[in-house]
Parts: C-alpha cells; sequence; structure tokens
C-alpha cells in the first residue's frame, strides 16, 4: 500500500475513533429502569454530598481489618440492596426476641437481630431456644427522603384504629421510644413520650440516622459514636467509622430518587381504577405529601409512593411471633409498592416479595394478605382474568 | 527502606547508560535470542532482548507500555484516559558459565507500585537439574511467566490470569527446574517452595475471593504470613509442530491459624490448578494462547457467601497474521488480527438460602489489531467489551469501549 495513503486512512481513522468512541460504548439504561441516582433539583454541593453517600454505601466494603463484625450479616450496605433496590434472601436479616409490648426480652442473648456470619475462627449467633422471631428480607432504599418528610400530622389522619369509618381498614402507627441520639422531627407528634416510627417492616425506626447507625451495627458489626457497642462482645467500643461518614449515607438515603412509574398511560389508568375500587388504595396509599425539608428538591412534594406508613393486621398468616415497637406480632407497616416491578433486577432475576420474601410473585403476594386485607384479597380474587393481568400490569409499572 | 535501594539500582542504570553514550555505539551487543532449542513458557524470564556492553557480563532491558483509552460503563464514561502501564527493567549478569542472575524491577502506573518481580539466582547443575533462588515468579499457568507487555496483542492483561490468578505474583524462595530434550520434543519441571498468601485473599476490599490482594502485603518478601510454604509445581511439554501444553498447581496454607503459640483458627488452604496451551497453526500462521485456572479455597462456612470457595476461568488469544513486509519504512513489519475472549466465575455455588446460583460472573471479548513494526515493539489497538454480573445475577453492568497504545522493550 502507498505510505502516504495508508498514513493519511490511518489519520482519519484515529481522528473519527477519538471523536466518535462514545458511540460504541454500551448505553445508559432508561432512568425509568433505575432505582438508583439522586432526586431531581439537588444542588451542586448537594450533589457532591450525594456522591460522598454513594461511595459509601456502595463501594465501602467492610473486613476485618477496618471493622468487620466480628459477627455480621452482611460485608456492605451494597450486599443487601443492589442497585437500591429490594435485597435477596442472601442477605435477610432475622430478628428475634419480641412478642409483645414488654419489648425484647432476648437483649442479653443477641437480640435484636441474630448475626449469623463471623469472621474465621469466632463462633456465628443462634436463635436461642424459646425466642420468637421473624425474617426481614432487605427494603428497597429510592424515595426514602420523601417518607422521611412527610409530616407526622399527615401520616395520623389515615389512621383509624377503631375502624370508625367501618371499612375494615385500621391503620394504627407504631409508636415507639426514640434512641438518645435521635431528634425528633420539627413539628413531630408525641405521645406518653413516644414518636411515630416510620421505617422498617414493623415501622419501629424513626428517621434514616437510625437506620443507617442500626445497620452498621447490627448488619455489619461496625460501631459509631451513635451506637458503640460491639455486637459480639457488647463493650463499648470506639468508633469504628467517622460521624460525616453515618452523615454522608444518611444523605445519600435521602436523595435517592423515588422509582419512575413506567408503562403505557391507558394500561396505568386502567390498573390504578382496579386498584382503587377493589380496595388495595385504602393501605397502599397512592399520594403524599412531603412538609419541610432542609433539602429543597424533597421539600413540600406530592408522591406516589403506594403506602400509609401505618400498621395493618396482616393476619394469621403472617404472623411469626415477633414484633418491634408497640406493633402487634400480626401487624406490618404497609410497604411502599413503588419500584414493585423493577425488584427483579436487585434480586437477582426472581420476586422475594412480603415481609420475608416468602411470596414468588406479586399474585401469590397479594394471595398472603390476610386480616384487614382479606376482603381486599377476595376482591382481587373474584376479579375477571383480565382485570387481574392489568392490576398485575399496573404494579409491575410502578 | 526498599525505594532506596530501587532508587538507588535506577541511578546507577542511567550512570551506565550515560557511560555508554560516550562510547562507541557498535559496542552496544542485543544477545540473540535462543532460537536454536525449543522455548517453553518458563523461558520467558531469559528470553528477552538484552542489551549489553562490549564484553562485560552483564545485560540490561526493559520494556514500556503506555495506552489511551475511552471506555464507558452503562453510559457513563470516565472520558479520555491516558495511563502509563509499566515501566519494566531488566538486569541480568552471567556470574560463571553456570550460574546466572536475572533481576526485573516494575514501575506500574507511574510510580504508583514499584515491585520486584524476579530477582534469581540460577545455579545449573544438570539441564535436568537447575537450583532457582531469591525472588521467583511462581509458575503457575503461562501467563505469570510470560507476560512481558511487547509479547501480547492486547492492553489489558487477561483478568483471569491477573485477577483470579494473581499474575504478576512472585515471592521469595527456592526450587528446582529442568528439561528434558528429545527430538521434536522438551518436557521440563519446575517445583518451588516459596513464602505464599494471606488471609487477605478472603478478606479485602474487592467483597469476594481474591488472591491478589496478598500483594498488599508488602512483608511477604521478608516474613511468611504464617510458616508455611506455598508448594507451585508446574510440568510443561512441548512440540515442534504442535506446540505447548502445561499443568501447574499451587497450593497452601493461606491462613493465621496460630500466633504465640496459641491456636487461633484451623489450618485453611488454597488451591489452585491451571492447564495452559500455546500453539501455531502451521497452515495459516495462526497463534493460539489459551488458559484455563481453577481455585479453591478453604472458606469457613459461617463466613459471607461473598466470599467464593471455588472460582474458574481462563482466556482464549488468537492472533492471525494479515500482512507481512515493508511499511512506513519498516522492513519486517507485521500487522496482525487479533481477539480475546474471557471468563471468570468468581464465586462458583450456589446459595444456601435459595439454592439458587452465585454468579458475580465476568466475560468479556476484545477484538484488537496490532502492528509489529519491528518484532520488539507493537501498537495495538483493542476494543473491549465486557459483561459483568453481580452475586445475585442481576442484569449485567456492561463496559465497552477503545484502547489505543504500544508496548515495547528496549
Amino acid at each position: 500500500m502507498n505510505t502516504r495513503i495508508f498514513s493519511r486512512l490511518t489519520l482519519f481513522a484515529f481522528l473519527t475513533l477519538a471523536a466518535a468512541c462514545s458511540e460504541f460504548e454500551p448505553a445508559a439504561r432508561e432512568s425509568d429502569t433505575l432505582l438508583d441516582g439522586p432526586v431531581e433539583g439537588l444542588s451542586e454541593a448537594e450533589n457532591q454530598h450525594f456522591l460522598k453517600g454513594d461511595a459509601a454505601f456502595n463501594t465501602d466494603v467492610f473486613t476485618s481489618a477496618n471493622g468487620l463484625g466480628p459477627l455480621f450479616v452482611a460485608t456492605s450496605c451494597g450486599s443487601c440492596h443492589a442497585g437500591d433496590g429490594k435485597g435477596h434472601p442472601f442477605t435477610t436479616l432475622t430478628r428475634f426476641g419480641q412478642s409483645d409490648e414488654r419489648g425484647n426480652l432476648f437483649l442479653t442473648m443477641g437480640g435484636p437481630q441474630l448475626q449469623h456470619r463471623a469472621i474465621p475462627g469466632y463462633t456465628p449467633e443462634s436463635i436461642p431456644s424459646g425466642a420468637p422471631y421473624s425474617k426481614f428480607t432487605p427494603p428497597a432504599n429510592t424515595g426514602l427522603g420523601f417518607l422521611d418528610a412527610v409530616a407526622d400530622e399527615e401520616i395520623l389522619s389515615w389512621a383509624d384504629p377503631d375502624d370508625l369509618d367501618g371499612d375494615g381498614i385500621s391503620g394504627v402507627a407504631n409508636w415507639i421510644r426514640l434512641k438518645g441520639y435521635v431528634t425528633p422531627r420539627e413539628g413531630s407528634v408525641e405521645k406518653d413520650e413516644k414518636y411515630i416510627g416510620r421505617f422498617g417492616k414493623k415501622g419501629a425506626t424513626y428517621d434514616l440516622l437510625q437506620q443507617t447507625v442500626t445497620a452498621y451495627n447490627q448488619d455489619i458489626g461496625i460501631t459509631t459514636t451513635y451506637e458503640p457497642y460491639d455486637t459480639y462482645s457488647g463493650l463499648e467500643t470506639d468508633p469504628e467509622i467517622p460521624n460525616q461518614r453515618v452523615n454522608d449515607v444518611v444523605f445519600y438515603l435521602k436523595t435517592l430518587k423515588a422509582p419512575i412509574a413506567r408503562g403505557e398511560k391507558d394500561e396505568l389508568v386502567s390498573g390504578a381504577q382496579i386498584f382503587s375500587t377493589t380496595g388495595c388504595a385504602k393501605c397502599h396509599r397512592p399520594e403524599m405529601k412531603t412538609g419541610n425539608s432542609s433539602i429543597n428538591a424533597l421539600a413540600h412534594k406530592v408522591f406516589a409512593p403506594y403506602s400509609d406508613l401505618l400498621l395493618h393486621d396482616m393476619g394469621p398468616g403472617l404472623d411469626d411471633g415477633y414484633t418491634e415497637g408497640s406493633a402487634k406480632t400480626y401487624e406490618w407497616r404497609t410497604p411502599p409498592l413503588w419500584g414493585l416491578g423493577l425488584s427483579k433486577n436487585s434480586q437477582g432475576g426472581k420476586y422475594f416479595l412480603l415481609h420475608d420474601g416468602r411470596a414468588g410473585s406479586i399474585e401469590e403476594a397479594i394471595l398472603l394478605h390476610g386480616g384487614e386485607a382479606a376482603q381486599v384479597k377476595d376482591r382481587y380474587v373474584s376479579l375477571s382474568a383480565d382485570d387481574k393481568t392489568k392490576l398485575i400490569q399496573f404494579l409491575e409499572n410502578l | 527502606m526498599k525505594r532506596p535501594l530501587l532508587f538507588g539500582i535506577l541511578l546507577l542504570l542511567l550512570l551506565n547508560f550515560r557511560a555508554s553514550g560516550q562510547i562507541d555505539s557498535t559496542l552496544l551487543r542485543r544477545t540473540p535470542k535462543d532460537t536454536t532449542k525449543l522455548l517453553l513458557n518458563m523461558d520467558a524470564v531469559y528470553n528477552r532482548p538484552f542489551l549489553s556492553v562490549g564484553k562485560v557480563p552483564v545485560a540490561v532491558g526493559g520494556y514500556v507500555e503506555a495506552n489511551w483509552q475511552h471506555l464507558g460503563t452503562d453510559g457513563v464514561s470516565e472520558g479520555h484516559q491516558f495511563q502509563m502501564r509499566r515501566l519494566t527493567l531488566f538486569i541480568a549478569s552471567t556470574i560463571s558459565r553456570r550460574i546466572k542472575f536475572l533481576s526485573e524491577i516494575e514501575f506500574e502506573d507511574g510510580t504508583k507500585e514499584i515491585n520486584i518481580e524476579f530477582a534469581s539466582v540460577d545455579f545449573e547443575f544438570h539441564p535436568l537439574l537447575n537450583l532457582r533462588g531469591g525472588v521467583i515468579m511462581n509458575p503457575i499457568g503461562a501467563f505469570n511467566q510470560n507476560h512481558d507487555g511487547p509479547k501480547w496483542e492486547f492492553i489489558d492483561r487477561p483478568v483471569s490470569a491477573t485477577q483470579m490468578l494473581p499474575a504478576t505474583w512472585s515471592n521469595v524462595g527456592f526450587g528446582l527446574y529442568g528439561k528434558l530434550y528429545k527430538k521434536d520434543w522438551v518436557y521440563a519441571y519446575e517445583v518451588y517452595l516459596t513464602n505464599g498468601f494471606d488471609d487477605q485473599i478472603i478478606s479485602n476490599t474487592q467483597n469476594k475471593t481474591f488472591l491478589p490482594a496478598t500483594k498488599l502485603n508488602t512483608d511477604r518478601f521478608e516474613e511468611s504470613f504464617n510458616g508455611e510454604p506455598l508448594i507451585t509445581a508446574k510440568v510443561a511439554l512441548r512440540n515442534k509442530r504442535i506446540g505447548e501444553l502445561g499443568l501447574s498447581y499451587m497450593g497452601g496454607v493461606y491462613n493465621k491459624f496460630q500466633e504465640d503459640g496459641l491456636i487461633i483458627d484451623k489450618k485453611r488452604r488454597v488451591d489452585t490448578w491451571a492447564v495452559d496451551f500455546t500453539s501455531t497453526v502451521p497452515a495459516t500462521n495462526t497463534y493460539i494462547r489459551a488458559e484455563w485456572a481453577f481455585v479453591h479455597v478453604d472458606i469457613p462456612d459461617s463466613y459471607s457467601q461473598q466470599y467464593g470457595k471455588r472460582q474458574v476461568g481462563g482466556y482464549m488469544d488468537v492472533v492471525q497474521p494479515i500482512r507481512r513486509g515493508s511499511l512506513l519504512g519498516f522492513e519486517k513489519s507485521v500487522i496482525n488480527a487479533a481477539v480475546r475472549i474471557e471468563y471468570v466465575d468468581w464465586n462458583k455455588g450456589t446459595f444456601i438460602e435459595t439454592g439458587g446460583n452465585i454468579r458475580e460472573d465476568f466475560f468479556s471479548v476484545v477484538p484488537g489489531i496490532s502492528w509489529r513494526p519491528t518484532s520488539q515493539t507493537v501498537v495495538r489497538l483493542n476494543y473491549r467489551y465486557n459483561w459483568q454480573v453481580d452475586i445475585l445475577g442481576n442484569p449485567a453492568s456492561k463496559t465497552a469501549g477503545f484502547q489505543f497504545g504500544f508496548s515495547s522493550y528496549f
């Protein structure tokens, strides 16, 4: 080949390559198929804070050299919440020791959480004989900041402990005592020195700071100034991560975006109507509004979590005999349904639904509803096949 | 203590070059490659283009590699990256007719990592019985001993060889090796006892069983982590017409099981096996190089399943010369088309909780084109496409992009 032609062709090829190289790289997934990413409207400084929390949550891996265990459940935050979605039974938590409002009677025997893994040379915990227990599959992290910013009055406005409206649904708040390091939100409602818990399967966690430091401590075996007691020895130890790291993760969790609904609009409208007429929406409320927030992007926003953050009697089928806070063993906090259809993308291609992942499909999860939800389930059972399909499609696209 | 020593060696080298610059360059002599014998992967450390001065019994050499790349993962790219991957220096010396020394000092990513990868004295008692001692490269697989950049058509080293197996993997120790030539065949063995791994292989920030994590322990050239030797053994055979087949094993206790005379854990082993094959198809001159390896680590059942007990992976490179001859004034240049396929399953097993497969696997395809203006220099253009699946088997994370760079002996 003529040298001059070869040189020119090579130069042209490289210039083309340098200019167009991005075209040969994998495209970003559609944002409505992802659960991670920040809420819209963060400032540049907030974006930087989000990225620090993102790194701490998804990149930090704990080993025996930097504080893991010695007893633990998982080695990182991301192990339980792949892509910020629902977790897999591999990292299911086992809580034990409490069956009523007397509190946890097994705190001196390793409660409230089982650390069933241990670094080599150590023996992991087992559930003490006679202790009631329940298994909790890790929830999705998305949109937690919106849920955190809802005013207590709004949550209480949906409660109907005595079922005064006679619809068979009687949501109640889980009134909990606050940990010493937790500061009540502005305008919080207090009752007998207790406050409304809104996070966790039983709604026994007040806010995302408590959620974060408890997870570090009980899931990974990491002590902080907030939770300074080692889960193995029970002794107070030096903090294994700084407060700044905790704050970064809390900020990250607060500013993760809410899941984006997908699907054709007509299908969503049709499915939403069935969702409402069957009574699902009485607990899985499609609309909420945030109150004040120090993060502008979260303040006074209307959003659609499909939850009421209240406890409901789910019947004997879902009564594991274990509870937290003031909840009864058969009561569960209404889990948000947003992002439900994306669960498979974080659970290894299968559904593991309900509190312990026992339901392998959305329909199975519906059919396992009991207690207050029994009549709603019955209405679902009596739907036509077409309407059932529309409803399931609607749920998958939330 | 190690860095000043390395800088001292470098300074001496530079002074040597400076002194060489004052003499007639025709006195600089390339040590010709030995092409009279059947060479094996184990010969790679000495089968390099060294440069010597006059009758001085010291030869020096090295290679350098640098590249540009633009990779993106699921729509996010770090943009244009320019990387100085390696500067490697060799010093070889013939101490006597049957005693020789060779060292290889590598600077990776600028000065981010400075390693003595090889520094051994070889005593030849008989072709079948040679003693090697010092910092040796454990002969697991083929890549670890035959890793020089200019020999490869790909900018990235094989993932299975460098991240599952820990190439480049060097340790202090002693061992024996030998070769037997019979007509078109050569048979060879190597066996070494060295310091070994440590418990970082199952306790690291990669969050997976990761043998290279031990390389963070810079004390391993001074003391064994647990006092148990790592055994590495390889047998290889080569036929002039068919190619080379190697079978290798490396294993030992990786954890600290006692301290100050107290038992703190049971002895836990890591065992690795590899098979490698190298051949050239005579009819087409197609060059094929493949390696497949297995890792087994004794991990307590009560530890996290995040750390796999079994790993498996390998790669295959196919290189096809498509043009030989003069190009841009380089008389003996060669243009090759090449492709690499590689796969690693970081965690082979099933979840205790569900019985489902544990994934955590990696697959990549890397087509490329290379130009060798001389036999010692390669200019490479690669297009890499990776699929990385997490431990649960969620949708794969995809990474792809172009890489362009060179690697050259000097």
